[in-house]
Formats: structure tokens, sequence, C-alpha cells
């Protein structure tokens, strides 16, 4: 039987909730937990209401749940938020100077922040050292803690953590679970990560949400990396128009946004494919059409990404579902765009984004810089060499002896511009020539992932952040579950054998439209159904579980 | 390699078009910076589209021909990826002051070390003529048979107060002229702009209006932002007695390109640096 633990942390924007999220999380890592946060805030910076949900578990979990074993609140409102979602035997850790209720632990959280001359921010440790005396937690693991995250500051936050703690009464005591502390990570950071290691030099990004952290991961990491650039330019046709100057020039390039800033850049896609440019860009979703709900998730832009740009030409794509896939597949993004001189995509969500996961550091060593093909610095140099492959050599300008020119234009093996009917045609069938080579990719990667149940004749198809909700509820009930990781070149081998012998197929997404059966159905892989989430939200583990045992 | 610069392609400007003549003043820039040391293979010219762009099939150096308004970024790209090469942008009017103008007042403003010259004929000639940002009020083209309504606006006044350090303009037809200044822009450390004035003999020909008007500015000081706009000021693009050409403006700051590049070192395995931030995450 798996351990469980739930715990909701709630108050306004400004109030320090997230932080204090994250500690939870760390505290609960220390005890060998698997751990995973949900982030869920509003679009503004004071006010408003935002909560943080913690999940502890024996196993590997990246889901949310609905309902809480400890509620912490820094204000009235998640009090009247949430009181309900709480277990029968829950209990509510509140700041009783701002909060008035007949139950629970009540911590005058302010006082004690006054007391110590502390920032009000600061309440946030008195419910957290409150919080861990619940949980039975020796103060000694509270203080090496703190001291870890906050350094020089952490004298006061001791001290208003401390009286938390001594205020509070032990309800049930943490086991110390026997398995290795796995490292935390939001997606956007393993993003981030993954690009480095596959030796990216630029970062370019025009701050969006929900990929707007890559962004700041990477500005303060700089400081590591010290061959990166992390550049924040104008808009997103800057962005990605001087990623292309700079990958044109030799530097491995990527650029993060969110489906509008991606729109923006959708003649600069068609431009690397047709300069064959590598560039990686992530496109966090969020809810669209428009502006639609910045700071929360959707799937809506599968097809957007798939079909992007004017013109015939393939774009990588990839989905990754938490962190782990995250790494791992952006490196492999940035392989493969620089391997075929092509636009590569990571497909992520708000929820892969910004919630935070548990990362194996073994993966680290499973991806490795490719090298692309280089000019052998003999004859004259041709930009587009006209190749068995379809793959014309690299050089970048600068080097003796080459003349490199690249171009928006039908051209011909120098990038001269061209007009000719026979000219534009060889130019085109070197291009579908790479592209099939690209398409033949796919028998190297690993495009689905199977999970639970694998001889069961029903099915859950999935992609992206749902991965989490799908692999939990889909073993509960005994089903087998299938999580597409690469979109373009699209697994259709992997897909039609991981889906043979079932006769009932459910794409589970959060967007209107299904627009992953979509996908499946356009390569004649028959999809029985689909449960659609589209409110913002991601699914919960218990909310997916009753819809799925409708459906089955 | 030519030793010309040339290219084999067969050229496809109008007969008589100005634009042979910015050919050949860049050419000649070239051959000159050449011979102070800057090797060939340190140029790079990005372009946009219309009738300036055909100028990368006619030059042999490295290119980029890049999209309608996009050149600038294209180039600061490049810039940034290895200072150590000479970056020209060539963009037309509905180019830079149309279509891509944010990207000009940005560049401008981060001071980065290109060299951006405007192959301005004040229309959009190879759509078949229509009225520009610089086009006058008035301009009659098959878009606004009666007139447009918009009168154009001085790009060299834009570019002086979004922080270019260098600001000049030019006339396409004085050669001589004309390849001075691109030595000079592209030996200045900092965003370089020069206005070519760049005579469309098919849909707007100001060949008669230039010749007559046109005369060189005599700036003594150059780093006067108040003398700049005093020259600057004497013609708005729309009517005006005499057109001044030459450079109003020259100062040295810290270029864009070189504060982001400071510090850098090249790396070879990053897995030591990942698994130290990810020890800081447990």
């Amino acid at each position: 039987m798996s351990k469980e633990l739930s715990i909701l942390i709630g108050g306004a924007a400004g109030e320090g909730t997230r932080l204090t999220g994250q500690l939870i999380g760390k505290i609960l890592n220390h005890f060998g937990w698997r751990v995973f946060v949900y982030e869920d805030y509003q679009s503004l910076i004071t006010g408003g209401h935002n909560f943080s949900i913690i999940r502890a578990s024996s196993e590997r979990i990246s889901a949310p749940t609905k309902k809480i074993d400890y509620l912490i609140a820094l204000n009235q409102d998640t009090i009247f938020k949430h009181k309900n979602d709480l277990k029968k035997d829950g209990l509510i850790i509140y700041n009783s100077d701002q909060i008035k209720i007949g139950q629970g632990i009540g911590i005058p959280a302010l006082s004690i922040t006054k007391q110590f001359s502390g920032k009000p921010i600061m309440k946030n440790s008195a419910l957290f050292g409150a919080l861990a005396k619940v949980l039975g937690i020796d103060w000694q693991v509270v203080e090496d803690l703190l001291k870890r995250e906050f350094g020089a500051k952490a004298e006061i936050n001791l001290k208003i953590a401390k009286e938390g703690y001594e205020k509070a009464r032990t309800n049930w005591k943490i086991e110390k679970l026997n398995q290795k502390s796995l490292s935390l990570l939001t997606g956007n950071e393993a993003v981030a990560l993954g690009a480095l290691k596959i030796g990216l030099d630029v970062y370019l990004s025009y701050p969006m949400t929900p990929a707007t952290s890559i962004l700041h991961f990477l500005a303060q990491v700089r400081k590591n990396f010290k061959n990166l650039l992390v550049l924040q330019p104008e808009n997103e046709i800057g962005v990605v128009n001087i990623g292309l100057g700079s990958a044109y020039a030799g530097k491995r390039v990527m650029v993060g946004t969110s489906g509008g800033g991606f729109a923006l850049m959708v003649e600069g896609l068609s431009l690397a494919a047709q300069s064959e440019t590598p560039i990686v860009i992530v496109e966090s979703q969020r809810p669209a059409p428009a502006t639609g709900i910045p700071t929360y998730t959707a799937q809506g832009d599968l097809l957007f990404v798939l079909s992007a740009g004017h013109g015939d030409f393939k774009r990588f794509v990839v989905a990754p579902g938490d962190a782990q896939e995250a790494f791992y597949l952006t490196g492999l993004a940035m392989n493969i765009a620089w391997k075929y001189q092509m636009p590569a995509i990571v497909l992520i969500d708000k929820e892969v984004s910004e919630d935070t996961f548990n990362f194996d550091e073994s993966i680290i060593d499973k991806i490795k810089i490719e090298e692309p093909v280089f000019w052998g610095k003999t004859g004259e140099y041709r930009r587009y060499l006209d190749t068995e492959n379809g793959i014309s050599p690299l050089a970048f300008p600068g080097e003796k002896e080459a003349v490199v020119k690249s171009t928006s234009y039908e051209h011909d093996e120098f990038g001269i511009t061209t007009e000719e009917e026979e000219k534009i045609q060889k130019m085109q069938e070197k291009r579908l020539r790479k592209y099939e080579n690209f398409n033949n990719e796919i028998k190297n990667l690993e495009g689905v992932k199977v999970y639970g149940n694998k001889n069961s004749d029903k099915a859950i198809i999935v992609f992206g952040s749902n991965k989490g909700a799908g692999i939990e509820i889909g073993k509960k009930l005994n089903l087998k579950v299938i999580q597409v990781l690469v979109f373009q070149p699209f697994p259709e081998e992997q897909i039609k054998k991981a889906a043979s012998g079932v006769k009932k197929l459910i794409s589970v997404e959060t967007n209107a439209s299904a627009q992953l059966a979509q996908v499946l159905r356009a390569h004649d892989i028959k999809v029985n159904d689909s449960i659609l989430k589209y409110t913002g939200r991601p699914f919960f583990v218990e909310e997916l579980k009753e819809k799925l045992i409708k459906k089955i | 390699m030519e030793d010309n610069l040339d290219t084999k392609t067969k050229n496809t400007w109008c007969p008589g078009c100005s634009n042979f003549g910015i050919l050949q003043a860049i050419k000649n820039a070239i051959l000159i910076l050449e011979k102070k040391g800057i090797g060939r293979e340190r140029f790079v010219l990005t372009t946009g589209i219309g009738c300036h762009a055909k100028i990368v099939d006619y030059l042999n150096i490295n290119t980029f021909y890049g999209l309608h308004g996009r050149a600038i970024p294209l180039a600061e790209g490049i810039k940034i990826a290895n200072p150590n090469l000479k970056v020209l942008v060539c963009a037309g009017d509905g180019d830079a002051y149309d279509e891509g103008i944010s990207h000009l007042i940005h560049a401008a403003k981060r001071n980065i070390d290109i060299t951006v010259l405007i192959h301005n004929n004040r229309n959009f000639a190879l759509t078949t003529g229509q009225f520009s940002a610089t086009s006058p009020k008035g301009f009659v083209g098959r878009s606004s048979p009666e007139g447009s309504l918009e009168p154009a606006f001085n790009p060299l006044e834009l570019m002086l107060s979004s922080g270019a350090t260098f600001v000049a303009r030019a006339f396409a037809s004085k050669i001589d002229h004309l390849t001075n200044l691109i030595v000079k822009a592209i030996e200045h450390k900092g965003f370089s702009f020069i206005d070519i004035l760049q005579p469309c003999l098919i849909w707007f020909n100001t060949y008669d209006v230039y010749n007559q008007k046109v005369y060189e500015f005599e700036n003594n000081d150059i780093s006067s932002k108040e003398k700049a706009i005093q020259g600057i000021l004497e013609w708005d693009y729309n009517d005006g007695k005499k057109i001044p050409i030459g450079v109003f403006y020259k100062i040295e700051k810290p270029t864009f390109d070189e504060e982001v590049n400071s510090g850098l070192i090249k790396i070879k395995d990053f897995g030591s640096q990942i698994k130290e931030i990810l020890d800081k995450k447990i």
C-alpha cells in the first residue's frame, strides 16, 4: 500500500505561499518521499488567491489531488475556498491573527513575526514551523533546511519558525522512507538544463507566462555557464530572427514562449525551415484563443504547432510530461535540430512548466551532444549542397574560403536566388529527401511509453502533463496507459503496436476539441472516446478516476 | 573567389536603377577595408525583402537573405554570436521604416555594432509602387490613386532620438561620397546608420529633384546633438529647398555585443555544472 500525503497552502498573491510550498516539498523530500507540487495562481501581483498543493507519496506521482490532509491558511479566503476539500481526519493550520475558525491549530503568525521584527512575509515561517511539528519532524531538520535555503537571512526566519514549531502539537509522525531523495525541479528548469547539457549558447525570450521562468532561471544560472548568453529582445519576432542569426553564425539557440508569442514567431519558423537553420522553440501552452487565461493550463496548441508556418516543411515536435522528460527531450530536440538543420519544438503546458517534480540525476548522462555534419574545408563551399541524404554540410561565416549564403528565397546549391523550375524542383527534392530521413529517425526514438496493465484491452492515451493523473488512475483501474512523447515525426507504428489488442481507447486531454484524438485518427488509429477538461485546471486524480469509471 | 566581389548571377534590377550605385559603393568599401586588413570572410550582409535585397546575389560574401522587415534582428544575432564579424544590413524603407521599425529602434537603442544601410526609394517598388513611411504626403500610387494621406516621417530624427551613435544620409548617385560614408560607418564602433536616397526610375523618379537639392553637409562638431538635429531637420522628407547629405552625428559609447559577450568562455562539458545546480535542489 502506498503512503500518501497531500497539503494545501493558500493565501493572497505576494504573501509567499509559493516559496513555502517549495519548502514543504523539500522537507518531505528529505524523508525519501516522492514529491509533486502543483501551483495555482492568478495573473496579478498582489491580492487574489494563490495556492500550492504539495503531494508526497512513496511512489512517484505528478498530479494533484482534490482531497487534502492538511490545509495551511494565511488568510480567511483560503479557509472559505478549501475547507470542504479537507479529509475527515484532516487538520487546518492557520494564521490566527487574521483568521477566525473554531478548529485546527491556530498560530498567531503575524504577532510572532512582529515579535522578532520580521517582515510580514516571514509569517510563512511560523506556519512552516508549525507544520513541521504537526508532522513530527525534528527541529534540527527544520533548522538545517532553513539555513540552507535562506543563508544569511535565515536567522530571523529561524526564530519565527521555532516559535511556530513550539506553539503547535504533533499529530502524526512522518516516516523516513528507505529510498534516495531526488532533486526537485520545475519542468521549465529541466527544459533549461536539458538544453544546457546539449550545448545551449544563446537563449532568447520575450516574457510570457508560463514560459517566463525559463528566462529567469537561465539568467540566474549564467554565472555557472560562462558560454551562455541570455537575452530579452523587443518582441517575439525579434527573438526568433535574432535566434536564427546566431544559429547561422554557429551558436546553439533556444527560444521560449507561449501560444501568442509562438504565433508571432511563425514566419520565423518558416524561415528556419527554408534557410535550414537549426533552432529549438519551447511552446508552453496556456488556455487560448488570444490572451485566454494566462496563468492556467491547456493543451490547445497541439494542432497549431504541428502545422504552423506557411509552405511545406517539417519540424521536430516533442511533448514531455514531467521534468525528467523535459530535460531529455529538450536535449534531444537540440540534437535533432542540428542533425537535420531544422526547427524543433518542445511542446509543454503550464503544469509541466511550473509544477515541481522529482528528478533523477541518472538521466543527465543518457544524452550527449551529437555533432552535426560540417564542411570538409575543400572545394567551393555550397551551403545547400545537393547530397544523397538531403543534409548539406555546415560552415559558418568567418571561415576562410567559405562564402556562406543562407536564404529565405528559393535557391540553388550556393544559396543564390532562383525562380527556374528545374532548380526549384532540385532544391525541393533535396529537402524532401532530408525530411524522409527525418521521418525514419522515429525508428531510433522512444516515441511512446506504455504504463499500467499492458495486457488490458482498455487503454487511455495522453500527452504532456496528463501523464501524471493518467498513469496514477490508469494503474488503479487496471488499464493500459499510452503516452505520446514525439509528435513529428509521428510514431504511428509505435502507437499502433502499443494499442494492439485494445478494444477501447480513450484520449484524456486538457482541451476542448480532442486534438490528440484528431491527430491519432488522421493516422488511422481508432479512438473510441475522449475525456476533456478545459477550465484551465489540470485533471485532479479523483476527478479523472470518476470520469474514467463512467466511460469504461 | 572573384577579386572584384562579383558573382555570376545576372542582375535583374531595372536598367539605370540607383541600386547599382549602392552595390558599387559597398564593393568599393569592402575592398578598401580589405586593404586595411579586414579579411573578406569577416563580412556578413543581411537583407530584408524588396528590390534592395537582390544585392545578396550580386555580392560574393557571406549573406543571409531574410524576411521582410527582419534583416536587422538577423544581423544582431550574427554580431552577438561572433563579434569578430563585420555585419552589414541592407534594408528598404518598407523593411526598416514600415514592417520592422521596432527592430530598427531597438538596435539603435542597444548600440549594437552593426551597419544599417537603407535603400530608401520612398515607395514599395517590388510590389509595384505603393506609398511607404517616407513617401511624401499626396504620393500617388496604385494603393493611393488620390494621393496618400500620410506625411513622411524623418528617419534620421528617429535614429538620433533612439540612441544611434552614427547617423548619416547619402545619395546613391554620389558613389564616391557613399563609399566613403560606408567605410566610416563600418569602422565606427557602434550602431551606424545611413539613409541612402535611392531614386526609383519606375515608381518614384526623384533623380532630378535630388540632383538639384542634394548638397554635402559640412559638420565640424560631429558629437553635438544640437548641430545634428539642425542638419537633420533641414529636410523633412516631404518638402524642402535643400537636402543635406553626410555624417550628422557620431559619438562613442559601449556596444551591446561587447557588453553581452564580456566574460564568455567556451565550455566543453556541462554535466558537472548541471549536477552542481541539482545539488541545491534536493
